[in-house]
């Protein structure tokens, strides 16, 4: 964050470090392009990440290139975020490059689309006389800010169109409220609203938090500048991660009617609350304050904002209320209370279900399997540790003095290396080392789950349904992030029977609304065997079945497959994680249905017993030759004991499906090394 | 077992059931397991022997209906028995379409109740009054059966050399039959075929045997009959069937020790002195036999005569003739002998087998 802004130096340093490994190729086809044109970058968008990657190397730099050559491109989050900072620091760089030029959002020279298709055949033909010099080149090489970066790829941060427009708006709002509660440990009491402003396609977004409240002077960068906030350099289970959201939210807001962000926030009681305009100032990524007062709220502390856009308002499926009913499930120590505009509804809460907050999660430095070479430069270019031996000791995690010394010796690197001046090369080297030396798994201890029951009380608080349970799997690790994935599951009762079943999906208790083909969870629900729990399943697709799935997966780094947060990447071990959950709830799904079976058929059994009780006694009968008052009599009998051998039955069956909720005699069966799969 | 103690028999599992039912408790039954894992081969005393394992019908929720049929097909066969009548398994099937809701549906669930109930009193199912469809087997050559006229009562000689090309077909209850012959032995063939070729040349006459055909695997009252008659002549059983898995573990083991599902009679119903004459594996090589590849089925059943049939399991010698078989993978039926002439299997191969009975598979 401040890092970004304030160690020009540092930047510098890294960026002159990192133009040597960008494939020279590249960078300079790409400066034969036009600078980023408003097509282009649509089209990027839609289509190969690559092609936008290309597009924008003018102004992203080298940097993004060397950062994402050897490594996953998976990690979307990190890298935008990572891309977006570095270029925000590029003013250091090309100071030359007409600081002073104003951005067109719609340069003149951006080709029509149809010369653009032909540029790749120039590309290679020998044409000199086309060749534009390096000074007509560096007339048109300039930065851009952060904020105009946004306007062009908004797609990227979930502002495509205006239905998801509205909901990311949300969402941001509402994962920042979140997040603010739980870090200064107050149930979190979220109120959101929407209202219809003059205009059909116009609406107002209001979200109040009982959190902590923010001081003055922090609240125009928080909620005006892009890339600015606590969560993106730390290593630690959190809903947000970059600093973006909010702000972006804003700026579309800004974008699309003008209206600047109203921010109210009140530290405490006996302190006053403020209310302040915000407006950012696209071209400097810098806040502007149109307006401040100081105001009587009846919030003892808390914040709220209010943001103005262009909109769709949509019910049903990725509707804000569904959204909200999402974000009150993962959360379920959560109050969250719903306006919809007017003539949209009713007005709905979802009362907490857990009078406690979640723990903490702890901080962990990165593990070294996770790391990828740019932010080892940074965090290299930024350790306090002067060696390079101490900084790997100091600034990850599972690395000892004589771990540090086995990944320099591997990478022939001497550990006296002074961290902040290796070589880009020495340093490819160490990452390379990084990934051969055998370590321990990172610590798992600062995933922090929803938790099997809190789970399962959500779903149940949530859906009228038969039978509900849960799953939380042990913590797991994929490339050094640990990760843990639970999964709560609502059977029968009001849920769609013939339709397939509903899946929602959750990345650090963030409902996740688009994308679903292209996310992992999908892929683990399709795979399940479904049919193996007494479930429909036509090949290749979801269960059909009258069940909701929610499944969630937290991390301190939760992989997605791409910057708007909206995918999680296949890795083999979140996979593996995904269906060994949903197995064990499809298994107690299972046990259910043929328990309910059984019930179901003892009951018919009463009238069924008493077809057959005639013969019973009237074959004795014949045998043994007894009169009329002893066939009464065996009747009699028969009819109890029969009647009672039902009752058993049925009890057996409660039992059974008792037990298949009872996490105690779960346990005790987990401990018996005995799975309870077909009774 | 006379019938009268046969009916005290039935009273008595009839009254227990009725005093716990008005003790207000759940009543059951047992019997014993009717299958090849409830079995021992003895060798001491020639047959499958009954283990203990029982299975239990407990009067519950889920057996009411399979408990109303086992009382009631009970009292059925106590009237027959009072009555000294009978019933075939197919008429008692008919009979208990009267039962209202506790009739059977189809045969084969009151085939299994009424071997259950021969189980439970440990009696061959003619005793509680049950006889089997099926034709007991063939017989011609040098015996003359002793039997008695049903009106009369009289004594008649029923002489099996003058059936001419047509034969003495063995009743459902040989119990009462007298024997008399001097023939050498008794050769038991599997297939009709076979057993009209022998009859048609008078093959008995001039081996001086009684020739049996059992059509498949042999009935109960074959199985009796050619018991009865080796045990009281003291003449041996020579059986001379296909070559492959079904002719062997089923036909001839079941002639010679009996069934799992019949364990409990099978004391009666078996021939421990019975030996295979034919045709071996060895055969098929010997006599260089047409053959036919062996089906998965026969390889299936070899494999679980191998590994579950305690018969095959105690005799060496078979187990190696399975293997053989298996790993010749081919079968050969007793008609393939034809291949060498219509009538070699009597001019050729029979005598020369029974020159050497001592070479005959146990």
């Amino acid at each position: 964050m401040e890092a970004v802004a304030r160690k020009p130096n540092n930047k510098q340093e890294q960026l002159s470090l990192m133009a040597d490994p960008a494939p020279a190729p590249s960078s300079e086809t790409s400066r034969r392009k036009p600078p980023v044109g408003d097509r282009p970058a649509k089209r990027a968008a839609k289509t190969a990440r690559g092609k936008g990657r290309d597009l924008q190397l003018p102004v992203l730099g080298p940097t993004e290139m060397a950062g994402r050559g050897k490594h996953e491109q998976s990690r979307g989050a990190g890298e935008s975020g990572g891309a977006v900072e570095r270029q925000s620091g590029g003013p250091d760089k090309r100071a030359s490059s007409a600081p002073d030029s104003c951005p067109d959002p719609s340069p003149p020279e951006a080709p029509p689309s149809g010369t653009e298709n032909q540029e790749p055949k120039t590309r290679n033909s020998p044409s000199p006389s086309r060749r534009a010099s390096a000074e007509s080149m560096a007339s048109k090489q300039r930065d851009i800010s952060v904020a105009e970066f946004f306007t062009k790829n908004r797609h990227l941060l979930g502002f495509d169109n205006p239905a998801k427009a509205l909901l990311t708006t949300v969402k941001e709002a509402v994962d920042n409220a979140l997040d603010a509660c739980e870090e200064a440990g107050i149930l979190p009491d979220i109120d959101v609203a929407i209202r219809q402003c003059n205009g059909d396609e116009r609406f107002r977004v209001s979200v109040r938090d009982n959190g902590p409240g923010i001081v003055k002077a922090q609240i125009p960068k928080i909620f005006g500048k892009l890339l600015y906030g606590s969560k993106f350099h730390s290593f630690k289970q959190a809903r947000g991660q970059q600093g973006i959201g909010i702000s972006a939210a804003g700026m579309y807001g800004q974008l699309t009617t003008g209206r600047p962000m109203v921010v109210v926030s009140r530290t405490g009681k006996g302190k006053p609350a403020f209310r302040l305009l915000v407006r950012i100032d696209a071209q400097k990524n810098q806040p502007e304050v149109l307006g401040e007062e100081q105001l009587e709220w009846d919030v003892d502390h808390g914040t709220s904002v209010d943001i103005e856009l262009v909109a769709t308002y949509r019910r049903g499926t990725r509707s804000v209320e569904e959204y909200l009913q999402q974000v009150a499930i993962a959360n379920p120590h959560a109050r969250i209370a719903y306006h919809p505009p007017a003539g949209q509804g009713d007005d709905v809460a979802w009362e907490r279900v857990s009078e406690e907050l979640p723990p903490e999660p702890r901080e962990m430095k990165p593990h070294p399997y996770g790391v990828e070479l740019g932010m080892l430069l940074k965090m290299l270019l930024s350790t306090k540790s002067r060696t390079l031996r101490a900084a790997l000791v100091q600034d990850f995690s599972r690395v000892s003095t004589r771990v540090a010394d086995e990944i320099c010796a591997v990478a022939g690197v001497k550990p006296e290396l002074r961290a902040n001046r290796m070589q880009p090369e020495e340093v490819e080297a160490v990452h390379k080392a990084m990934q051969a030396v055998k370590l321990l798994a990172p610590p798992t201890s600062c995933v922090v789950p929803i938790g099997e029951e809190l789970m399962r009380r959500g779903m149940e608080s949530r859906f009228k349904g038969e039978f509900f349970t849960s799953s939380t799997r042990p913590p797991s690790v994929y490339r050094g992030n640990p990760f843990v994935v639970e999964v709560g599951l609502a059977y029968g009762g009001d849920i769609p029977a013939d339709e397939p079943a509903d899946v929602m999906r959750f990345a650090n208790r963030v409902p996740l609304q688009y994308q679903k083909g292209a996310c992992a969870v999908t892929e683990a629900v399709t795979d399940v065997a479904w049919r193996n729990y007494g479930l429909q399943q036509p090949r290749g697709s979801l269960p059909i079945a009258p069940m909701v799935l929610a499944v969630h997966v937290a991390s301190v780094w939760v992989p997605f497959t791409s910057e708007s947060k909206e995918a999680v990447a296949h890795y083999p071990e979140i996979l593996r994680e995904l269906k060994l959950a949903l197995q064990e709830c499809g298994r107690r799904v299972a046990i259910f249905l043929s328990a309910r079976r059984r019930a179901i058929d003892a009951g018919k059994k009463s009238a069924y017993i008493k077809k057959y009780i005639p013969h019973i006694s009237g074959a004795l009968r014949e045998i043994l030759g007894y009169g009329d008052a002893k066939e009464k009599e065996t009747v009699e009998c028969l009819e109890y004991v029969l009647e009672r051998s039902r009752l058993e039955g049925m009890k057996s069956v409660e039992d059974e499906i008792a037990s298949t909720v009872d996490p105690e005699a779960e346990a005790a069966a987990d401990d018996a090394g005995t799975e309870a799969t077909d009774a | 077992m006379p019938d009268s103690s046969m009916v005290k028999a039935i009273r008595k599992v009839a009254g227990m059931i009725h005093e716990k039912i008005l003790a207000r408790r759940k009543p059951n039954l047992k019997f014993p397991l009717r299958s090849l894992q409830n079995v021992r081969y003895r060798p001491q005393i020639g047959f499958f022997e009954l283990l203990g394992k029982m299975k239990e019908r407990t009067l519950t929720v889920g057996t009411v209906k399979t408990f109303a049929q086992t009382l009631r097909m009970m009292s059925l066969s106590k009237n027959l028995v009072e009555t000294d009548d009978i019933a075939t398994k197919r008429e008692a099937y008919y009979v208990s379409k009267n039962w209202g809701e506790a009739r059977f549906d189809e045969q084969p669930e009151s085939d299994q109740v009424m071997e259950d109930i021969e189980a439970l009193f440990r009696v061959n199912r003619e005793q509680i009054g049950f006889i089997p469809e099926e034709k007991g087997g063939e017989v011609a050559g040098k015996l003359t059966v002793i039997d008695k006229d049903r009106d009369t009562g009289k004594t008649l000689k029923i002489d099996c050399t003058k059936f001419g090309s047509g034969a003495y077909s063995i009743p459902i209850s040989v119990e009462d039959l007298g024997f008399q012959t001097d023939a050498k032995f008794i050769l038991a063939i599997e297939t009709a075929g076979m057993f009209q070729r022998l009859v048609k040349h008078n093959y008995w006459k001039q081996a001086s045997c009684v020739l049996v055909s059992m059509g498949g695997v042999p009935t109960r009252a074959c199985r009796r009959f050619v018991r009865r008659l080796s045990d009281e002549k003291k003449i041996p059983v020579y059986v001379f069937v296909d070559c492959d898995p079904y002719g062997i573990a089923n036909i001839y083991r079941t002639l010679k020790v009996g069934s799992g599902n019949a364990a409990h009679v099978n004391e009666f119903f078996c021939v421990p002195k019975a030996t295979f004459l034919g045709i071996t594996p060895q055969d098929i090589i010997d006599y260089k036999l047409p053959t036919h590849p062996l089906k998965d089925v026969d390889v299936k059943r070899a494999a679980d005569a191998v590994k579950n049939d305690p018969f095959i399991q105690h005799h060496k010698a078979w187990q190696g003739a399975f293997e053989k078989l298996v790993k010749m993978g081919v079968r050969a039926e007793q008609q393939a002998l034809a291949k060498h002439g219509l009538n070699y299997v009597i001019d050729e191969y029979l005598p020369q087998k029974l020159a050497h009975p001592e070479r005959f598979l146990p």
